[in-house]
C-alpha cells in the first residue's frame, strides 16, 4: 500500500518548492528589511530607523499622486465591475443570447494584447479626438483593462452556481428584477466582491496605460513612484514600497479569502 | 396593470419553455452592450487607428499626418542617410530578436520551475494545498513597479547579491545590472506565479491511478513523468505559456529599469518612441509587429489544441 502511494511522489520536490517560495518572498523581505535602514545608501547597512517612514508620509507630492490613483480606482472598479457584471448576467443567464462566445471574447479582449499596444492606442484615439481631461482618459483606460479582471470571478461563481434558487423564486411569483436583487446578487456576492477587488488592485498597479496618458496634475502613484526610481534608488522609496506591499498584502488576502468562500461547498 | 395579470402572463408561457427568464433576449443583448461600448471605444478602434497610423507620414513636429507611406516600417531594416542613400541598420532587428529570446526563454525557465513546485502543491493535502496557492498567487497582486524594483536593489550596486558574490571572491564593484540577465531576471520573477497557477491546476485534475498504472506496467519515475504526466498536463501548460509569454513580449517595465537604456526590448522601443522619440508611424509599426507575434502564438496554441482534440 505504502510503495503505491510513493509512486506518485518524486524526491527533492519539497526541498525544491521550499527554495521558490524563498525566491518567491526574499525580495519583497529585503525591500522591508531596507526600508528600516537609517543609512541614505540603500544597500550598505548603519542602523535601525524608523525616519524614512515619516519622510515619505509627510511627502506632499507623493500624497497627491495617492489620490489620483485612489480616485481613479474607485471609478474604474465601480464601472468596470458594473459593466461585468451586466455581461457575465447576459452570456450566462441570457437565455436566446448570440454571440455569446464573441461576447466573451470581446470582453477578455485586454487580457489577449500587451498593454503597452493598448496604452499607445488609446493615447492615439485620445489625441484624435482631443480629450483633454487627464483625469477622464485615466478613467476609460482603466475601466476598459480591469473589466476582464471583475468578470473572470463573476463569471465562475454564476457558472457554478445552481439554477434551483432562481427557479424557486421565479416559481413564487417573483419577478426577474426581484429575483436577481434578492437571489442571484446575494449568491454572486463573493466573486462581485473578489472580482471588484482584483479590479481595485489591477488599476492602482498600473504603471505603462498611466504613463503614457498622464499628464501634468495626474501622476498616479506607481507613477511618481518610477520618476523616484528614475531619481535613484532612495531610502524614502523602500518606506514607500514596503506601505505598499503591506496594503497590497492586506487587500489580495481579503479578495482572495472571499473567492475561496466563493468556489468553496456550498453550491 | 396589476400585478396578478403580469403572473398570469407568465406562467403560461413558463409551462410551455419549461424554464423562467424565457424572454430574456432583449435583456442579453442590453447586458453585454455596455461592454461592447466600452472595448470598441477604448480597444477595437484604438487598435484600428495605430494600424492606420503605422502607415502614415512621420509628423514634423512629432506624431504623425494622415497619408499613405511604408517608412514606419521600412525604419525597421533601413537607415536613410543625410545624404538620402539607403542603408541596412540591423540595430531594431536586434531588438525584435532580442525580444523574441527573451520572451521564449523567461516562458522556459518559468515552466521548468513550475512543473516541479506545482507537481508539489498538488500532492499536499488539502489545507496546505489551499495555502500554498494562495502564497503563490499574493506576490501576483502586489505592485509590479515594486517587483521589478526589489531586483534593482538585490542586483544592483552594494545589493545583496553582489555582497554575496564578493564574499566568495568577486571582485568588488561588480555591477549586475544593466544587462540582458537582469532584465531575465526581474521578467521570471514577476511572470512565475502565471504560470504555476494554471499547470497547478491541471496537475491537481491530473488521474493518479494512471501513474500507477504506468509504474505497474514497469515504467519509471522519469517515464511515467514524460509519458504520462507532461502530456496531461498539456492545456495547463499552454495556457501558463500563453500567461506568461505574452506579457513577456511586451514587456516595459522590466527592459527600462533592469536594462538601462541600451538592452531595448519591443515594448520600451515603443514606449520611447511615443514618448521622447516622437516617432509615432515608427512606434506604431513596432505594436503592429508585436500584435503580429502575439496572434501567431494565439493561433499556433489554439490550432495544437484543436489538433489534439480531433485525435482525441
Amino acid at each position: 500500500m505504502k510503495k503505491r502511494h510513493d509512486v506518485k511522489r518524486y524526491p527533492g520536490l519539497g526541498v525544491l518548492s521550499f527554495a521558490f517560495f524563498v525566491y518567491l518572498y526574499a525580495p519583497l523581505a529585503i525591500v522591508i528589511l531596507y526600508s528600516f535602514n537609517e543609512n541614505r545608501i540603500t544597500g550598505v547597512w548603519t542602523k535601525f530607523s524608523l525616519k524614512w517612514y515619516g519622510s515619505a508620509l509627510n511627502n506632499a507630492a507623493l500624497v497627491d499622486a495617492l489620490k489620483t490613483s485612489l480616485l481613479v480606482a474607485v471609478i474604474a472598479t465601480v464601472v468596470a465591475t458594473t459593466i461585468a457584471l451586466m455581461a457575465a448576467m447576459a452570456i450566462i443567464r441570457g437565455k436566446r443570447m448570440r454571440a455569446r462566445k464573441l461576447s466573451e471574447t470581446v470582453v477578455n479582449l485586454p487580457l489577449l494584447l500587451p498593454e503597452i499596444v493598448l496604452a499607445v492606442a488609446t493615447l492615439i484615439l485620445f489625441s484624435l479626438i482631443g480629450l483633454q481631461n487627464g483625469l477622464l482618459k485615466l478613467v476609460i483606460a482603466h475601466s476598459a483593462f480591469c473589466t476582464p479582471f471583475a468578470f473572470l470571478p463573476i463569471r465562475a461563481r454564476l457558472q457554478g452556481m445552481s439554477l434551483d434558487f432562481e427557479e424557486a423564486a421565479s416559481d413564487l411569483y417573483a419577478r426577474r428584477w426581484t429575483v436577481f436583487r434578492r437571489v442571484t446578487l446575494p449568491l454572486i456576492f463573493p466573486g462581485l466582491f473578489s472580482g471588484a477587488m482584483l479590479a481595485f488592485l489591477i488599476s492602482m498597479d498600473d504603471f505603462i496605460t498611466s504613463n503614457m496618458l498622464s499628464s501634468g496634475g495626474t501622476t498616479t502613484l506607481p507613477v511618481y513612484i518610477f520618476s523616484l526610481i528614475r531619481a535613484g534608488t532612495s531610502p524614502e522609496l523602500n518606506a514607500v514600497a514596503s506601505l505598499l506591499i503591506l496594503a497590497s498584502l492586506i487587500l489580495a488576502t481579503v479578495a482572495l479569502t472571499m473567492s475561496a468562500r466563493g468556489t468553496g461547498k456550498d453550491i | 396593470m396589476s400585478d396578478i395579470s403580469h403572473h398570469q402572463a407568465v406562467v403560461p408561457e413558463k409551462l410551455v419553455q419549461g424554464k423562467p427568464h424565457a424572454r430574456g433576449w432583449n435583456l442579453a443583448v442590453l447586458g453585454v452592450l455596455p461592454s461592447w461600448l466600452l472595448m470598441g471605444f477604448a480597444l477595437i478602434i484604438p487598435i484600428l487607428i495605430i494600424v492606420a497610423v503605422s502607415f502614415s507620414v512621420r509628423g514634423a513636429y512629432g506624431g504623425f499626418d494622415w497619408g499613405f507611406d511604408l517608412a514606419g516600417y521600412k525604419q525597421i531594416l533601413f537607415n536613410e542617410g543625410w545624404s538620402g542613400e539607403i542603408e541596412f541598420t540591423p540595430q531594431y532587428l536586434v531588438i525584435i530578436l532580442r525580444t523574441l529570446l527573451l520572451a521564449g526563454v523567461t516562458t522556459l525557465l518559468c515552466l521548468t520551475l513550475a512543473v516541479p513546485v506545482a507537481y508539489y502543491i498538488a500532492s499536499q493535502p488539502p489545507f496546505r494545498k489551499a495555502l500554498l496557492v494562495y502564497l503563490v498567487t499574493l506576490p501576483f497582486w502586489m505592485s509590479m513597479i515594486l517587483r521589478v524594483y526589489a531586483w534593482m536593489i538585490i542586483l544592483g550596486r552594494d545589493g545583496p547579491l553582489p555582497q554575496f558574490l564578493q564574499f566568495f571572491g568577486a571582485p568588488s564593484g561588480l555591477t549586475l545590472m544593466y544587462n540582458d540577465g537582469a532584465t531575465l531576471a526581474a521578467m521570471v520573477y514577476t511572470y512565475i506565479p502565471l504560470m504555476v497557477l494554471p499547470v497547478f491546476a491541471s496537475i491537481e485534475k491530473l488521474d493518479g491511478t494512471l501513474i500507477e498504472a504506468a509504474h505497474d506496467l514497469y515504467g519509471s519515475r522519469w517515464t511515467a513523468l514524460r509519458r504520462v504526466i507532461l502530456p496531461l498536463t498539456a492545456p495547463g501548460i499552454a495556457s501558463g505559456a500563453i500567461l506568461v509569454f505574452v506579457p513577456s513580449l511586451g514587456a516595459v517595465l522590466e527592459p527600462i529599469l533592469m536594462g538601462g537604456g541600451k538592452q531595448m526590448m519591443m515594448g520600451s522601443l515603443i514606449q520611447l518612441q511615443f514618448g521622447g522619440g516622437r516617432n509615432w508611424p515608427f512606434g506604431s509599426a513596432i505594436a503592429v509587429m508585436l500584435m503580429i507575434f502575439v496572434m501567431i502564438v494565439l493561433v499556433l496554441i489554439a490550432l495544437r489544441a484543436r489538433r489534439k482534440e480531433v485525435a482525441a
